[in-house]
């Protein structure tokens, strides 16, 4: 029994280690821009980066826009799949698990040969089609996590009662999927919203190789020519990952609406 | 014409028939039981009343309209789930209002409204809780106010205490019976729970393998069982097997002791095989002819009328408290009987010959040569 919880905290402080070592590492690095003191100097030149600004803003729309798009097609599919087509479940989360399978260079090569210029969707062809473009594959980028959180709240409730008890009381459709079911997976939809935010606002591939302003590509560029702000820059997107994540953790315990036992 | 009318209705899934051939009429008013084991069509029923389920074939009327093929939300029939189906993310008076919202009722009309249901099922003071924040009966109740508010034609009950505690599950279901009856709403109430069917029902519909066995008051069903599969899934029952010697006048041999059966069996022939069935309640023990004509003259006040009697050999004795259930083995056939518990005499041994006695019409042949 000593033995086991000795073997637990020494691979606990392993595991610590291996994670807070190097960003304890990147964060001393990042305060080393000024010659002998520790100061916040690469943190005030990435802030003053009009660059930053404008690629951190492009892409939190971008990721904003994927959420909305990703829970509009997710939400409804995730609830037909429970109520009317359990049978496909297996063969939609196949689907959703494939951009975890296919390396994103090559799904974003396949966009570039469907949707360039000389096909009959030039959506590359102008730069408000290509965000489009970028916004779709994002959501397709998100979607392991976006369906899973979904579908997991989904479970939570018994959906197919839910549903016909509003039904019985007189309720359609809409009312059922935005009064009824919707209020009820909010939690699941915030975790997949802020999983799919996370994922995006670094998201380095589609947007380069689409030739979008998003941070990714900053982020990649400050890295390859300069020293220190580029650590600053990963402190920056651990923080706001980390605050994705803590987030999902305050609306899933915050006021939590608990299924009836 | 009926209230609500059933007629013909079955349902197929596939090749699989989980409803044959169910015609019933509920009268206006009325509080009707669909009692069955798991499997046997009662729930799917109900499904089609409430238009969750389309008819594979048949009719479905209320109040003389075709409701069949509408909508489940353009039906006005009230449903409450067995598990509960309340909104977890509204409040109590949210959830009762629910349906009334949906009718675009005007919202002081929905507040007298939802504080009359909340007073009706004693829970005036929860409404701002939040449905994990009440007890299984309590989000019961709300349930069954949330059903009632929208005023509904048929009110639907599917197991709705099967969740429940024993003593919640009796105390409710004699508030929803008294609420049915003040309401005066038509009701169907789907269980497996013979004895909630036997207290709430005025009538029950016994099903059996997507098949009516029987339908009648509780009284009938319960006395009268007209199926072999009736007499056994409601109460306790002895079914004994013997063979047809005068069906005309009931005649039958049960272990080479001839009894009289309650009346003339017109479906069999003299030599069938034949299984009669008798309640534990039914028949009477003694251990000597002299105390049997004492017991019998003074059952009741009833008149010692023709009665069977069977010599056999007591096999067990189970006390259950009130009650000692003494098993009596003849040869191949063994009969269960109830006596009243008394605390001034000793049940009686294992291995005493003793007699059993019953009345004639106690003894019910079944339908179907093995009934």
């Amino acid at each position: 029994m000593k033995q086991q919880k000795i073997g637990s905290w020494i691979a606990i402080i392993i595991g610590t280690l291996y994670f807070v070592v190097p960003l304890i590492g990147t964060f001393e690095f990042s305060l080393r821009m000024r010659r002998g003191e520790y100061s916040f100097d690469a943190y005030r030149v990435v802030f003053a980066d009009p660059r930053f600004q404008a690629t951190f803003g492009y892409s939190t729309l971008m990721a904003l826009l994927t959420i909305a798009v990703g829970v509009l097609i997710v939400v409804p599919t995730s609830y037909w799949i429970q109520l009317r087509l359990p049978k496909l479940r297996p063969l939609v989360e196949f689907i959703t698990l494939m951009p975890l399978v296919i390396p994103a260079i090559v799904i974003v090569f396949g966009y570039l040969r469907l949707y360039n210029t000389s096909s009959i969707l030039p959506l590359t062809g102008s730069a408000h089609s290509t965000d489009l473009l970028l916004v779709f594959s994002y959501v397709a980028l998100a979607l392991p996590y976006m369906y899973r959180a979904v579908d997991t709240g989904m479970r939570a409730i018994d959906v197919r009662v839910l549903t016909e008890a509003a039904e019985n009381l007189g309720a359609r459709w809409p009312t059922i999927l935005f009064r009824v079911i919707l209020p009820n997976v909010r939690a699941a939809i915030l975790s997949g919203a802020f999983l799919t935010f996370a994922t995006v606002i670094g998201e380095f591939t589609m947007a380069s190789l689409l030739n979008r302003p998003a941070f990714g590509p900053y982020l990649q560029l400050i890295g390859a020519n300069r020293a220190y702000e580029p650590a600053a820059l990963a402190v920056i997107a651990f923080l706001v990952t980390w605050a994705c994540m803590g987030l999902i953790n305050v609306v899933g315990h915050g006021k939590q609406i608990k299924a009836a036992p | 014409m009926a209230f609500l009318d059933l007629s013909d209705v079955r349902k197929n899934y596939g090749p699989n028939t989980v409803v044959h051939k169910f015609d019933l009429d509920v009268e206006r008013g009325e509080f009707v039981s669909f009692l069955g084991p798991s499997g046997c069509g009662k729930t799917t029923t109900l499904r089609m009343v409430a238009g969750f389920e389309v008819p594979t074939a048949g009719a479905i009327r209320i109040d003389g309209r075709d409701i069949t093929r509408l909508r489940p939300n353009q039906r006005n029939v009230g449903m409450v789930f067995q598990s509960y189906a309340l909104f977890p993310n509204m409040t109590v008076a949210d959830n009762v209002a629910f349906g009334l919202k949906i009718a675009n009722k005007p919202s002081s009309e929905i507040k007298a409204r939802v504080e009359e249901m909340l007073n009706i099922i004693k829970l005036p003071h929860l409404g701002g809780r939040y449905p994990y924040q009440l007890s299984g009966g309590q989000q019961q109740r709300v349930a069954l106010a949330r059903a009632l508010a929208i005023k509904p034609q048929v009110l639907l009950l599917d197991e709705p205490l099967s969740a429940l505690d024993a003593k919640i599950r009796v105390s409710l279901r004699e508030e929803i019976r008294s609420l049915q009856r003040s309401l005066g709403i038509t009701t169907i109430y789907v269980t497996h729970d013979q004895e909630e069917a036997l207290s709430m029902s005025d009538r029950i519909v016994v099903m059996n393998e997507g098949r009516v066995e029987q339908i009648g008051t509780p009284f009938e069903i319960y006395n009268h069982p007209r199926t072999r599969f009736v007499a056994s899934f409601v109460g306790t029952l002895n079914i004994l097997k013997g063979k047809v010697v005068d069906p005309a006048a009931g005649k039958i041999v049960i272990d080479g002791q001839e009894l009289f059966a309650s009346k003339r069996i017109a479906h069999l022939q003299a030599g069938e095989a034949c299984s009669a069935a008798l309640r534990p309640e039914a028949a009477s023990l003694h251990q000597s002819e002299l105390q049997e004509a004492a017991k019998i003259a003074s059952a009741f006040g009833r008149e010692s009328g023709p009665r069977n009697r069977m010599v056999g050999t007591i096999e067990e004795v189970s006390f259950l408290g009130s009650v000692v259930r003494i098993r009596v083995r003849f040869k191949e056939n063994a009969v269960s009987l109830d006596t009243f518990n008394n605390p001034n005499t000793t049940p009686p041994a294992r291995g005493m010959q003793v007699t059993v006695s019953f009345a004639r019409e106690d003894l019910l042949v079944l339908e179907g040569a093995e009934g």
